[in-house]
């Protein structure tokens, strides 16, 4: 196997941890919504973003309307395009064919460590083989854990508190990511916005994701603002 | 139990999913065609990891509530933090998510078995 792809497959294990109890507590919900095990798996091959997957069954099992369901899910996804954004430049040398592929595993987790190894120059790899060897590895796990999630079903006990490991994922790259002052600022008013937001959104049963969107938003605008008052 | 049709939630994965894959592509589409990023937008997308995945954490630490004093008395904050300075630290995700969960069940179970 190629030495870039290999080497992204060997960083995705790290993640995986996070990975693996959120596709089966999807699993779990997938069931409990009463979707079918075609459609569980289906769910985890084709939208491949475990958020909105999340929010998706949930709502389907609370009987919400078909329409609510569908913007729900596509809001909650829409942080992907500030991802697209900010990992495009790095795939302009390659084909249209190339990049439609490349988009297609652009999660969270692929999206934070390409981002990450791109940015250590004192590394050269393939760029699109080191972002493959994450997205198939995470998309593989995800899909095959989903099925395990449905099967097992509640028998997983909650008191280990498995749910916990997915904020630490995302902790566990955050903190590495953050180089200087303006990124501190931008994470802690993020952080601080998206718990207020998480309150109000879930107090006046407002869509869910928004929160995410408003936190992101209010983040960066406070990086921005931070680094050019730096400037000045 | 849900009420919905088969047919009702094929069409709701089908729809999110597609609308997820045009939204990753998008940008990757665009700049493939316009070969330039703007300084500006640059600038906004330095600050797009730290942001968004400080949006995914927070609210996985606390349970958000308007008390702060009672909110930022959690386990999982707790935890969190010890975490967070092992990935300042040592910049390992397993080690990382390793000592969180073990410093959570501690602080869970851990008063259980000395008392």
């Amino acid at each position: 196997m190629n030495e870039d792809f290999s080497a992204g497959a060997r960083d995705s294990i790290g993640i995986l941890l996070g990975v693996v109890p959120f596709a089966l507590v999807f699993g779990i919900a997938a069931d409990g919504a009463g979707l079918s095990v075609a459609q569980t798996t289906m769910m985890s091959a084709g939208i491949f973003a475990g958020t909105a997957q999340l929010v998706t069954v949930e709502l389907i099992g609370a009987n919400a309307g078909l329409t609510i369901i569908v913007i729900t899910g596509i809001v909650v996804n829409l942080r992907m395009l500030m991802y697209s954004a900010s990992i495009a430049p790095h795939f302009t040398d390659y084909g249209k064919r190339t990049r439609a592929y490349l988009a297609y595993f652009l999660t969270d987790h692929v999206y934070a460590m390409s981002i990450a190894e791109y940015a250590a120059e004192a590394r050269s790899r393939d760029k699109r083989l080191y972002y493959l060897g994450l997205g198939v590895s995470i998309w593989v796990v995800w899909v095959a854990t989903t099925i395990v999630g449905f099967v097992l079903g509640a028998g997983i006990p909650e008191s280990l508190n498995l749910m916990f490991a997915i904020p630490l994922v995302f902790l566990a790259i955050l903190v590495p990511a953050i180089e200087d002052l303006p990124q501190v600022v931008s994470a802690l008013a993020s952080a601080i916005v998206a718990i207020a937001a998480a309150y109000a959104v879930a107090e006046f049963g407002l869509p869910a994701g928004l929160d995410l969107l408003i936190a992101a938003a209010v983040g960066i605008a406070a990086g921005v603002t931070t680094e050019e008052a730096m400037d000045r | 139990m849900s009420e919905f049709s088969t047919l009702g939630i094929w069409v709701i994965i089908l729809v999110i999913a597609v609308a997820t894959y045009l939204i990753r592509l998008s940008f990757i589409h665009l700049f493939g065609r316009i070969n330039q990023v703007p300084p500006r937008v640059k600038l906004v997308l330095k600050f797009v990891p730290p942001a968004v995945l400080a949006a995914l954490v927070a609210p996985g630490l606390v349970t958000p509530s308007p008390d702060v004093a009672a909110m930022v008395i959690d386990d999982r904050l707790a935890a969190g933090i010890v975490a967070a300075a092992v990935a300042w630290w040592r910049g390992n995700i397993l080690l990382t998510i390793g000592v969180g969960m073990a410093a959570l069940w501690v602080l869970e179970f851990g008063p259980a078995l000395v008392f």
